[in-house]
């Protein structure tokens, strides 16, 4: 009894799902956009030098638990939060998307991303990398129970921070 | 080039007196002043590499850029620990081009010539139309006149006449043991994955900055905010007249080297639980403290395992043993350009558990990407921009604690003005 199983979604569905995160990320609508993420949901930005470790061993550039996640969305809220006030203006495009594959309950999805981001008196900085996430049914919506963006870039050097969600 | 014409050389630029200690802004947007620096601090002190546990093999090597230059850190065939410059002799070519690795050989990829790890010269194409004088024992990957290490923390030098590495660090060798207490058998390690980062100012700001306990309840108000939604108790006590829950000290070390001295309030991997470890965590944090009394005594470990400190060796390392350990260094690409290169530390003898909570830990405040460093990037970017207006407003001001009789607190800046000193002293003796 082998036969592949009907993919539990399709890549309408995922491009439908990763271009309205893409809409609220860039709308600083960040209480919203915490709605699309599972209650254990986990948000990764690795190394530029280890784009594929693991970050128990790996110091990466970000490994939020959705404690500290949620904790994150708080401090981007806040004006105090220096290094995104006034918050970037930011612009996502996002392409080549892809379902992977599947394990257990989860949906492993791929996509290229470019985001633009944009501070007063500074110059444009570019982000460039892919998104590997994985997403899972709640209630029929489509979540991202872990999100991993992976850049491309050989160091962050211009790039400086990344203090907004990437 | 030095412009002939400045006036005075570089004195002048450091203002020391009874009641006021100034410095002028001009020093952070100068191009004659960056020059300076190169030759009187770059040239002359004793600049990090990197650490041993970066090599742990015969042939293992780090490319990096080490005081202005491309360098070649590596474990020789033979075991040794040398810092190549990454040039080949020929024509000038970087002769390794990957960030790590293990070689057997260096390849120059423009003509060919080859060079054993250790640098000498192996091979070069078409050798027989060299002049009879072309001597390749002669012809080796050039080394940094000086490499020393103190405990794994290997320094190199490119003055040939400067005191040795231990001389050198003074008072900061008892900040370096305090951490490498920390690991049972005294080796730390490099944790994989580095933060390479630019911060569009000048670099002796980051200086400042990391041993600056005066900026945290500005420019960290969303990391405490953090701190205290998570249970821990960030206030200063009552009628205290502190900024921050507990009373430090800032140090002057010698030769330039400064450190904060801080009573811990926001946990340590080793060993001070906070109820951001979580519950359960609390036993395993328990036993690693018992490890350090049973190996070190009470007072000991105490020192080790409820202080935090942020140390400066002169003039762009830092070791912030807080939260977590980094080691970081930074060196300008111009007046207004720094490259922050930043590792985590730990001990070789961490578990799986104690290695994800230092390092869940270290991104909760440190790097690019945790809650607190992002804010200080933007902080120092921003007293950049203000130092456009360097002929207007000429001075900055550090005259915090200046004229107190007892020891300088952490946000005194007593701590900060030791750096400024030796910086003065070592620029005038150049200029």
């Amino acid at each position: 009894m082998n036969r592949p199983k009907e993919p539990a979604v399709s890549r309408a569905e995922v491009e439908d799902l990763l271009y309205h995160e893409a809409e609220l990320l860039d709308g600083w609508r960040l209480d919203e956009w915490l709605a699309l993420l599972t209650d254990d949901a986990a948000y990764y930005v690795p190394p530029n030098d280890k784009p594929d470790a693991d970050h128990r061993y790996t110091l990466f550039t970000i490994a939020d638990d959705i404690v500290r996640l949620r904790e994150r969305v708080i401090r981007l809220k806040d004006p105090n939060c220096h290094a995104e006030y006034p918050p970037s203006r930011t612009r996502r495009l996002i392409s080549n998307v892809r379902v992977t594959g599947s394990e257990s309950d989860a949906i492993l999805i791929t996509a290229n991303f470019i985001v633009y981001r944009y501070r007063r008196n500074e110059p444009a900085r570019v982000f460039v990398g892919h998104y590997r996430h994985r997403l899972r049914r709640v209630g029929g919506a489509l979540k991202f129970a872990e999100r991993r963006a992976i850049l491309d870039a050989e160091e962050l050097g211009e790039l400086g921070s990344v203090s907004f969600i990437l | 080039m030095l412009d002939p014409t400045r006036h005075g050389g570089f004195r002048g630029l450091v203002r020391d007196e009874p009641t006021r200690f100034q410095v002028k802004r001009e020093v952070f947007v100068s191009p004659e002043v960056f020059e300076g620096e190169r030759r009187a601090l770059f040239d002359r002190c004793w600049i990090y590499v990197g650490h041993a546990s970066e090599l742990r093999n015969p042939g293992d090597f780090r490319t990096r850029w080490v005081a202005g230059r491309p360098v070649i850190f590596v474990r020789d065939r033979q075991g040794a620990m040398r810092v190549l410059i990454n040039s080949c002799r020929h024509r000038g070519a970087v002769v390794c081009r990957e960030r790590e690795g293990n070689a057997r050989q260096f390849y120059c990829m423009y003509h060919g010539w080859t060079y054993h790890p250790d640098g000498r010269l192996k091979s070069v194409p078409g050798e027989d139309a060299y002049p009879p004088g072309f001597d390749k024992g002669a012809m080796g990957l050039v080394e940094a006149p000086r490499l020393e290490h103190y405990r794994d923390f290997y320094f190199l030098n490119f003055d040939r006449d400067a005191v040795d590495l231990k001389t050198y660090l003074a008072g900061a060798t008892e900040y370096i043991d305090l951490v490498t207490d920390q690991s049972p058998s005294g080796r730390m390690e490099i944790i994989s994955g580095v933060q390479e980062y630019d911060i569009k100012a000048n670099w002796k700001l980051l200086v400042e900055n990391s041993v600056d306990d005066y900026h945290l309840v500005a420019t960290h108000a969303t990391w405490l905010n953090y701190m205290r939604n998570s249970g821990v108790n960030m206030a200063p006590p009552k009628d205290s007249g502190l900024l921050l829950p507990t009373k430090g000290a800032g140090k002057d070390l010698g030769n330039g080297h400064l450190t904060t001295d801080n009573p811990n309030y926001r946990g340590r991997p080793v060993a001070r639980w906070i109820s951001v470890y979580g519950e359960e965590a609390k036993a395993d944090i328990d036993a690693i403290r018992r490890e350090l009394v049973a190996r070190l005594g009470e007072a000991r470990a105490a020192r080790v395992a409820d202080t935090n400190r942020n140390l400066v060796i002169f003039p762009n390392l830092v070791i912030n043993d807080g939260s977590s350990v980094t080691v970081r260094h930074f060196y300008p690409l111009g007046p207004d350009h720094m490259r922050v290169t930043a590792w985590a530390l730990g001990p070789v003898e961490e578990t799986e558990a104690q290695r994800a909570r230092r390092l869940h830990a270290f991104l909760t405040f440190y790097g690019p990407g945790g809650f607190a460093t992002p804010d200080d990037v933007a902080a120092l970017e921003c007293a950049q921009q203000g130092y456009a207006a360097w002929r207007d407003v000429e001075w900055n001001d550090l005259s915090r604690g200046l004229t107190k009789t007892d020891e300088q607190t952490n946000t005194d800046e007593g701590h900060l003005r030791v750096f400024w000193r030796r910086w003065r002293d070592l620029m005038e003796a150049c200029a």
